[in-house]
């Protein structure tokens, strides 16, 4: 399977990539204790979803990519798209307040703006996933760039040989996404482990890192593709537990998250051995990033 | 009905025993089925047997009176439940509650140790397989213990 390429980066254009477009806040929903999804719309009365080349789409967004969102006056950020790809409605982000500027967009009430920049970086290769499995490893916070990969296989199911989601979390009061989790616990297309770091008993789920998860699930290694999204030290050991299951380096695609300022290439924070996270990311193929992967200047 | 010499030989714990070793390894156990709610094990008690699960799941807890008890990990099918029988002083460290109905092949711990001692092979590829069993845990642990989900990487 290919590689996501740049060509697949597209920012902004028309005001040029550096402006952000004001967006409103439709609604604010709180995941967890530091963590909201937020609902945004155009507020500059421009085009929205279906208009010309180089405009902001948040209707047309691959899975996986990201925008730069801007707190006026305190910052900005890049956070993952979490909204459905296929969908008509807003788009959605899920933010965690790690810092002032996540925390002033976490802040955000309904009717407030905030800049939107983007999308950029590659995306998840699910065009070329038809007639294999699919498996989506998430940890904590990663769950959201995942949303709108998960969403997506989901809509074209009858394509996949078969579909995984298997979520790692803190304990379950920081799962994201707690109703939706319980609907894809039900949904016959879907095949979900959760489990978590710590819980108290009377938790249905099941406690131990993520990785224990894979050896059991139901997919076939040599007609697999995963997406895997977490903390780096997460995202190492999945990798190790996917490929000793059989899985062949260039299936295993990861998000890689690296500070941030421009994402258009020139301030050079992002760069990630010979690439950049901004462009030829955030999404990578593991056979691309294996020889410095584990290079830990890198 | 399958014996338990077959339920050994498709137990992943056991794969690749020789035959007379799995005969051997046999001899000590027996079929057990545990309803959800009831107790493979009780934190202190004697650790006078293990489990290996080959239906439903298990969960290690541990009772923490501010807390309540606490669940330190679940253990699925196939998974070794105890290792506090190779051990003195052969107590066992947690509690093991099956979280829904769990069938399991019981090993009586001191008829297997004394097998052992007899026949140091059968010691030596035992004590490696429950090595190997231990370092997985071990290795899990620590990445629990890291609190990677805790500790924001920053903006």
């Amino acid at each position: 399977m290919a590689a996501p390429t740049a060509s697949e980066t597209t920012p902004s254009a028309g005001r040029g990539p550096m402006a952000p477009r004001p967006f409103r806040v439709l609604s604010r929903r709180q995941e967890t204790e530091d963590t909201w999804t937020l609902a945004l719309e155009p507020a500059d009365g421009g085009p929205g979803p279906g208009f010309g080349p180089g405009q902001f789409n948040p209707g047309q967004f691959n899975p996986g990519q990201f925008n730069m969102i801007y707190a006026f006056g305190v910052g900005e950020v890049p956070i993952s798209i979490s909204g459905d790809p296929g969908g008509e409605g807003p788009l959605e982000h899920t933010v965690r307040a790690v810092g002032p500027v996540s925390a002033a967009i976490c802040r955000a009430e309904p009717g407030a703006q905030l800049g939107v920049r983007g999308p950029f970086g590659s995306s998840w290769p699910l065009a070329g996933a038809a007639g294999r499995h699919v498996v989506i490893v998430a940890g904590g916070i990663g769950l959201a760039p995942l949303r709108p990969a998960l969403l997506g296989a989901l809509a074209g199911r009858d394509e996949l040989a078969g579909l995984v989601l298997l979520c790692g979390g803190r304990s379950p009061s920081q799962l994201l996404y707690r109703e939706e989790l319980e609907a894809w616990r039900e949904d016959s297309r879907l095949d979900l482990g959760v489990t978590v770091d710590s819980a108290e008993v009377g938790w249905d789920g099941d406690v131990g890192v993520v990785t224990t998860l894979i050896g059991a699930a139901p997919f076939d290694p040599a007609n697999a593709v995963a997406f895997i999204v977490g903390p780096e030290v997460m995202m190492r050991f999945t990798v190790d537990a996917l490929l000793d299951r059989g899985m062949d380096p260039a299936d295993v695609h990861i998000s890689i998250e690296r500070n941030m300022k421009c994402a258009v290439t020139q301030c050079g924070r992002c760069q990630f051995g010979p690439t950049f996270a901004c462009r030829e990311g955030a999404v990578m193929s593991y056979a691309a990033i294996e020889p410095f992967f584990r290079t830990r200047e890198v | 009905m399958r014996s338990i010499e077959d339920l050994v030989g498709e137990l992943p714990t056991f794969a690749g025993l020789s035959p007379a070793q799995r005969e051997l390894i046999a001899g000590c156990g027996s079929n057990r089925v545990f309803e959800a709610g009831e107790h493979l094990a009780r934190e202190g008690d004697a650790a006078d047997a293990f489990f290996v699960i080959r239906h439903g799941r298990v969960a290690l807890e541990l009772a923490a009176s501010a807390k309540g008890a606490l669940m330190i990990s679940t253990l699925g099918e196939g998974a070794v439940v105890g290792w506090s029988w190779l051990f003195p002083p052969h107590r066992w460290s947690f509690d093991a509650r099956a979280l829904e109905q769990v069938r399991a092949v019981a090993f009586d711990g001191a008829c297997l140790r004394g097998k052992c001692d007899a026949d140091h092979e059968l010691g030596y590829v035992l004590m490696r397989r429950f090595a190997a069993v231990m370092l997985e845990r071990l290795q899990a642990t620590r990445l629990q213990l890291l609190d990677v989900y805790g500790g924001p990487d920053g903006e």
